[in-house]
């Protein structure tokens, strides 16, 4: 079971506070209708499966009810860092 | 006094019953110990063969001594005699030999047994298929795994959640020196250990440490740590797991030491700890050698002889034989002298041993014969005689004559296993050392350290050193101390020991597929002829070794036997134990009652149950309650003896003809706020709130960005920039987790803000013709004809004296009020609607009718009749689509996709049987032509499906592919009795097809 630090409430809590959000980073086109169905379907389908370094977002749901981006290693489950929607990863694939 | 009792060890005595047998144990024994004491020698029969067997180990390794304790609703099944503490009453018997250990059916097939190599299941019992039940019901019976009981746990079990900094598994001499280091730095400290005492080996062990005696030593160590606040010990307590993030389990037995039942308080709990840093301290287990006829009774580890001597005062027999491949068991025949029975020699593999330890036994004029091994014990139920015989220095032959030695007791040793499971746990992979012969804990993934045995380091010396290092260490990661030692130094008596010879199967005169069986795992009779046999085969991978002969299966988990198991495995593929690789061990180190895992969350306490302001009414009223969610809704009011069907058509009728009354508080009720809120939730719903003015409320679905449908319900403007969002009673959490998502992660522009209300509101909806009247009775500051208060509209008003929100939206297609109160008048409404209603007979309906009145009318359920792969289209509701939205909602694109503007896809229809009596089951498959092949074209399936005593026949709502375009043919639903019914494609929509009812 995850050990999640909250960027939000500052604390470290139980993964069972939270929920799984998905990855991180992916933006919404500005306009869907001036995408053809291989782009959009890009958007909503494809995701990058990482091995090693992954952002994602975690949604602290019976907590402060507030999204926030996670860096983990999917191979150790190790969170590396907590940081808030809108800002950016300071580890990266490219850093670690 | 019990025969083989040493008449050096006295206590209280306790009585206790094996197999039905009346034995006498002392205070401090197991049931091991004690059957020893007792002679006992058959305590089972083998998985497979139904070999005789007896106790072989003294711990967790234990694979023959496997007992069901006592009887009844607390009974256990595949308890560890020699991990069972005794107590006075203590009643246990084999869970395998039915209908007796010393004779059974099973016996008979151990005489055939060449004709069950491996697989042999596998093999045999694999055609015809549907036999396989049968066999495995009786392959099961008789090999016997034991019973558990049928009746509810009498015990109650608890869940403890913990943190600290230092947590130190297992109370040896590493475990006990690093808990002390931690301790004194302040640092929060638990150690556990599963066994009833700290000391670990040392609770065996004649050593001195700092010149007292090994237990001595250990109880003013354990009093020091008891005397720290900041130290917790738990005995009793075996850790089972090791998870992500330094999470810990441990299951601490509070009560299993004094009777079977706990006597009060709760009989386990589980620890659940969350530990900054870890000291592994865990041991090692020894390993046994592979000779023929390795598991008669009689034949043990030779640490286990020595701690039955030792700790329990127990000689297991009379006349020993020891075999080694290395010092260690050396010790096994000087504590077996000193009892002052014979030790008939000591055989030793290797060619030329020099160990202090081996010229200690020699002077007490005991046979040593080095470049010996023991190739074959005899006997049946006992050991009668061990055959020896010289062999060659790589151990892989005999090389001179075979020797009896008149014998009823082996004790050997192939070296120590470091016990590296926990740290297996994390993921670490352990790495092979042929210096210690074993597999040592792989570089650490989480923040632990191995000290002691369970890191190879055998001698006390090295062990009590690591440990301490390994526990100030660990203060220091953790923010206490400077990692500096207390006790730097032990001063220790031990012999040092020479090298041991990497010994696993021991040669025999015949070759390994002649030879008698030569046991490698006890408890699954997995021989090492037949891991041979699974090489010549064509496995090579340990994982499917192990799985094919069922290396490992045990209740021991392969603790004795997985490396000789590997070690045998590697020399048939003529390749290395580190190529061979090991199993991967995962939790549960040992078995963990399902009690102490289910702790207080079991009956009511299972899941929390919600109920909503009337919930007692509608018990004293007698309704059946329906699970929506974590809800309990009524389902329907049964009168006086009603079936449901009979209730059902009845408040059906009530609702269509005069008027009911329906408890709708459960539905998700989310309070949208702020400038931008309009915006926000015209870009959630596939249709416009920006023009919604207060008063007025509009039906709106949402999708998810594949623009398949997610929710339904109906929002209200309650004033500008203020919103009533109303969900699915299900949907609830998930629409305010959608919402906030894209609030704070896409549009963080947007001014607007979530509340959850659900619980703040108690909705009671007065539903039909006379519905006006009712409600006119108990509110006079709301006009309530349809000109000024219209469908579709919401007032603000007051309700039997209580301020309330009237919303007229129906979900039965009839004239509706939704009466919405805080709940804590929930109740008080209800009555009094009730009360007012009564003249118009007034009927309380529950779920099931709310389900049929709304598929008379074509409503859909989310979840129910679309599946997350319908869109607005499929369903039939493109009007609620807008189509000139300026901002592309949530889902929009996705409408456009290829495949969602596909002609065939399944879409919602109405079913009517060509019989108005049958009614098809929810679930049947649609298709088009009932007399075609098995497997048939499916085209579609039911979704919903009532019979309607509004309309006098079934109904129901079907996905059928291109349905729109099938109106009035004729589909059949094949059912899985051979059946096939008939029914008619049909609008949807089957009651009061122009809505005309609910605008009244």
């Amino acid at each position: 079971m995850l050990l999640i630090h909250c960027p939000h409430c500052r604390e470290h809590r139980e993964e069972e506070e939270f929920s799984y959000g998905g990855e991180a980073h992916i933006v919404r086109p500005l306009e869907p209708e001036a995408l053809s169905d291989e782009e959009w379907g890009d958007y909503l389908f494809f995701r990058t499966n990482s091995r090693g370094i992954h952002h994602e977002m975690w949604y602290h749901a019976v907590g402060c009810r507030r999204y926030f981006n996670a860096t983990r290693n999917t191979v150790t489950y190790e969170i590396l860092e907590t940081y808030k929607t809108g800002t950016q990863p300071t580890i990266t694939g490219a850093s670690a | 006094m019990s025969r083989n009792r040493l008449e050096s060890h006295t206590g209280a005595t306790l009585d206790f019953t094996f197999n039905g047998k009346a034995y006498q144990g002392i205070v401090g024994d197991t049931l091991a110990s004690a059957l020893l004491a007792n002679g006992v020698d058959v305590v089972g029969r083998s998985f497979k063969y139904a070999r005789p067997r007896g106790i072989f180990g003294h711990g967790a390794e234990e694979p023959n001594a496997i007992i069901q304790l006592g009887a009844g609703a607390a009974t256990i099944p595949n308890l560890k005699a020699t991990q069972v503490e005794l107590y006075q009453g203590l009643e246990a018997s084999s869970v395998n030999g039915w209908p007796s250990v010393d004779f059974d059916v099973m016996g008979i097939i151990g005489a055939f047994g060449r004709l069950m190599p491996p697989g042999f299941y596998y093999k045999t019992f694999m055609y015809p298929k549907k036999l396989w039940m049968t066999y495995e019901h009786f392959i099961r019976k008789a090999a016997g795994l034991g019973a558990t009981p049928v009746e509810a746990d009498p015990d109650s079990y608890d869940k403890l959640n913990q943190h600290c900094d230092v947590l130190v598994v297992g109370a040896g001499p590493a475990g006990l020196v690093a808990a002390r280091e931690a301790a004194r730095t302040g640092a929060r400290v638990i150690i556990a250990d599963e066994q009833s005492e700290f000391g670990g080996s040392l609770l065996a062990s004649k050593q001195t440490i700092d010149g007292r005696i090994a237990t001595d030593w250990i109880a003013s160590l354990v009093a020091e740590l008891a005397a720290y606040k900041n130290v917790q010990l738990l005995p009793r307590s075996t850790v089972f797991g090791y998870y992500d993030h330094n999470f810990l389990t441990i299951l601490e037995r509070r009560t299993d030491h004094l009777a079977l039942s706990a006597p009060s308080g709760t009989r386990q709990r589980i620890h659940r700890v969350r530990a900054a840093q870890v000291v592994l301290a865990t041991g090692a287990f020894e390993r046994p050698l592979v000779f023929a006829h390795n598991d008669i009774p009689g034949v043990m580890l030779a640490s286990s002889v020595s701690t039955y001597v030792n700790r329990y005062g127990v000689a297991p027999g009379n006349k020993l034989v020891v075999f080694t491949t290395n010092d260690n068991a050396y010790q096994t025949a000087l504590d077996w002298h000193q009892t002052g029975r014979q030790v008939v020699a000591v055989v030793d593999s290797r060619t030329n041993p020099s160990g202090e330890i081996v010229d200690a036994v020699k002077a007490l004029g005991i046979e040593v014969l080095v470049g010996h091994g023991l190739i074959e014990a005899r006997g049946k139920k006992r050991v009668k005689a061990a055959l020896v015989a010289p062999i060659n220095e790589s151990g892989t032959q005999v090389v001179g004559a075979v020797r009896y030695l008149d014998s009823d007791l082996i004790a050997c040793s192939g070296g120590w296993s470091p016990a590296i499971h926990l740290s297996s746990h994390t993921g670490a992979k352990p790495v092979w050392d042929p210096n210690i012969v074993g597999f040592r804990p792989g570089a650490s993934k989480q923040q632990e350290r191995s000290a002691g045995a369970c890191r190879g380091t055998f001698d006390l010396a090295g062990c009590l050193a690591e440990g301490a290092s390994a526990g100030a260490e660990a203060a220091k990661l953790s923010g206490r101390g400077d990692g500096g030692l207390q006790f730097p130094g032990f001063s220790v008596e031990e012999y040092s020991e020479q090298p041991q010879q990497a010994l696993f199967l021991v040669p025999h005169t015949q070759s390994t597929s002649r030879a008698p069986s030569q046991f490698v795992d006890f408890q699954l009779d997995v021989s090492a002829s037949g891991i041979e046999l699974a090489v010549r085969e064509g496995f090579e991978s340990v994982e499917h070794v192990k799985r094919y002969t069922a290396l490992g299966f045990g209740t021991d988990q392969g603790k004795l036997g997985n490396i000789n198991g590997m070690a045998i495995l590697a020399n048939a593929l003529d390749q290395s134990i580190a190529e061979t690789g090991t199993t991967i061990f995962r939790p549960s180190y040992t078995p963990t009652t399902f009690g102490a895992i289910a702790g207080r969350d079991v009956n009511h306490l299972f899941d929390p149950e919600r109920y909503t302001a009337m919930h007692r009414w509608h018990q004293q009223q007698g309704a059946e309650f329906e699970d929506v969610g974590q809800w309990k809704r009524p389902w329907y009011f049964p009168q006086s003896g009603e079936s449901l069907q009979k209730a059902v058509n009845r408040e059906g009728l009530a609702v269509r003809n005069s008027v009911g009354i329906l408890d709708a508080s459960t539905l998700g009720k989310i309070d949208i706020q702020g400038p931008d809120a309009a915006e926000f939730i015209t870009r959630m719903y596939t249709n416009s709130y920006l023009k919604l003015a207060p008063g007025k409320c509009r039906y709106g679905v949402m999708l998810k960005e594949d623009g398949m449908i997610f929710d339904d319900g109906v929002c209200a403007c309650l004033a500008d920039n203020h919103y009533l969002m109303f969900t699915t009673t299900g949907g609830a959490a998930g629409v305010l987790a959608w919402l906030e998502l894209w609030q704070q992660t896409e549009w963080p522009e947007l001014q607007v803000y979530f509340t959850s209300v659900t619980d703040h509101w108690t909705t009671a909806t007065v539903t039909g013709p006379n519905a006006r009247k009712v409600i006119a009775k108990v509110c006079n500051d709301i006009e309530l004809s349809n000109e000024a208060f219209g469908f579709m509209d919401w007032r603000d008003g007051t309700v039997a004296g209580v301020k309330a929100r009237i919303f007229r939206i129906s979900f039965t297609g009839e004239l509706s009020y939704e009466v919405n109160v805080p709940a804590h008048y929930g109740r008080h409404i209800w009555e009094a609607l009730i009360a007012a209603g009564e003249e118009f007979n007034i009927t309380p309906y529950g779920t099931e009718t709310m389900h049929v009145l709304r598929a008379e009318k074509g409503f859909i359920i989310v979840g129910q009749d679309t599946d997350g792969s319908m869109t607005p289209a499929d369903m039939n509701m493109d009007w609620v689509v807008g189509k000139n939205k300026a901002f592309s909602f949530i889902g929009k694109r996705s409408l456009q996709r290829s495949d969602t503007v596909r002609e065939n896809r399944k879409q919602l229809v109405g079913l009517k049987t060509l019989k108005g009596s049958d009614v098809l089951p929810e679930g049947a498959q649609v298709v088009f032509d009932a007399k075609q092949k098995i497997p048939m074209s499916m085209q579609g399936h039911v979704t919903s499906s009532y019979y309607s005593a509004s309309l006098g026949h079934s109904i129901a709502l079907a996905v059928v592919k291109g349905g729109h375009s099938r109106l009035g043919q004729v589909v059949y639903c094949p059912l899985a009795d051979g059946r096939s019914i008939a029914a008619e494609i049909v609008s949807s929509v089957f009651y009061d097809p122009k809505g005309e009812r609910q605008h009244v």
